[in-house]
């Protein structure tokens, strides 16, 4: 990823923390939003961005976070609703190039990709992953039995 | 008719013991199970218990096949997702989203939902009954982008005993019916306007205000 790009994430858990640690310390500039001020404890003493509190959901919040500016923008939030909604209207209403959204439920992520949203499903990625190992770990026995 | 509605409350109360007594089938789907119990035995609907923006749980409602799905929780997010999923997974053909934040309906909208604000309708209400005591009725159609207004004109109005194309109109406003005695008459520029009369117009939100003047005068 090239440097120095304005990125905006939204849910400082630990997938939005490592993220946001990762992004600033690679030198691009970035703004985590969550509503849970404690969360922000999970941001390294390096991480030289903007934290904003407050509800995704509400447009003052993300106009705060100056989502027009934002070349990137990560939803990763626990809820996926919310990633889904933030992620529309930063694509759609911000026009922000790049958006990415976390949702849980692959039956969600296959309706949104028809809307032209990028989602990343945890849950398929990792099931896809155990599948590989358990048909890997088939071949294996079948090599040896052979 | 069959419509589902998402949420709980007074508001789901209501609308659903209204829907129902115009003979409506209705399902509701609650993600509280108390709640769930309570609308079950207060409300002739089938209830279900779940997350309504579970394509599963909006499956299991009979989304297929609904004729409208509304979704009124708290949250807008969730909203927004109930009434995408309708629409896109299981075709349905009229989705409306409740609005909590005001701001959100814009944005619903140009998201491709259909939404409303409660904030927007009672506000909106307030300020035109109490802007004129004439006005008996306002409904915004066209998204809101046209208004539809009745008033009375009494002996104060200045187009009381005037001719309709005596009258000088801003552009895009139209005088649609008269009601005179319970008869309605639709207008030409030849007829005559009385005090009494019901005077049903069509006006745009920016020429709202210059229309009204026309017909009621100036007065607050």
């Amino acid at each position: 990823m090239t440097h120095n790009r304005y990125v905006v994430i939204l849910g400082c858990g630990r997938l939005g923390s490592y993220l946001a640690n990762r992004l600033s310390r690679d030198g691009n500039s970035v703004v985590v939003i969550d509503k849970d001020e404690a969360t922000f404890r999970n941001l390294s003493p390096d991480f030289s961005g903007f934290r904003v509190i407050g509800d995704a959901g509400h447009m003052a919040v993300l106009k705060e976070a100056k989502l027009k500016k934002a070349d990137v923008l990560i939803a990763t939030t626990r809820e996926d609703n919310v990633n889904l909604m933030v992620a529309q209207v930063g694509r759609k209403i911000f026009g922000v190039p790049q958006v990415l959204a976390r949702v849980f439920d692959p039956k969600r992520e296959e309706v949104y990709a028809q809307l032209e949203i990028d989602t990343i499903c945890p849950t398929s990625v990792a099931a896809d992953i155990f599948l590989r190992a358990i048909a890997n770990d088939a071949a294996k026995m079948r090599g040896k039995s052979s | 008719m069959k419509a589902i509605i998402v949420g709980g409350g007074k508001t789901l109360y209501f609308i659903c013991r209204n829907l129902t007594s115009k003979g409506y089938q209705v399902i509701i789907i609650n993600r509280d199970k108390e709640e769930c119990i309570q609308l079950a035995r207060q409300l002739p609907a089938t209830v279900i218990w779940g997350d309504g923006s579970d394509v599963g749980i909006l499956g299991e409602a009979g989304a297929m096949g609904a004729d409208a799905v509304l979704a009124v929780t708290p949250n807008d997010q969730d909203n927004l997702v109930i009434c995408q999923l309708a629409a896109l997974k299981f075709g349905v053909p009229r989705a409306v989203a409740l609005a909590n934040d005001p701001d959100n309906t814009e944005v619903f909208e140009t998201l491709g939902v259909s939404a409303f604000s409660t904030t927007h309708i009672v506000g909106s209400l307030i300020e035109q009954r109490a802007s004129l005591e004439q006005i008996t009725n306002l409904l915004p159609v066209g998204e809101g982008r046209v208004n539809v207004t009745e008033i009375l004109l009494d002996e104060t109005s200045p187009a009381a005993g005037k001719r309709l194309k005596e009258i000088t109109l801003p552009e895009n406003a139209l005088v649609a019916v008269v009601i005179r005695d319970k008869q309605p008459i639709v207008p030409r520029g030849d007829n005559d306007l009385r005090t009494g009369d019901r005077l049903v117009l069509i006006t745009l939100p920016e020429n709202h205000g210059p229309v009204l003047k026309a017909f009621t005068g100036e007065r607050r």
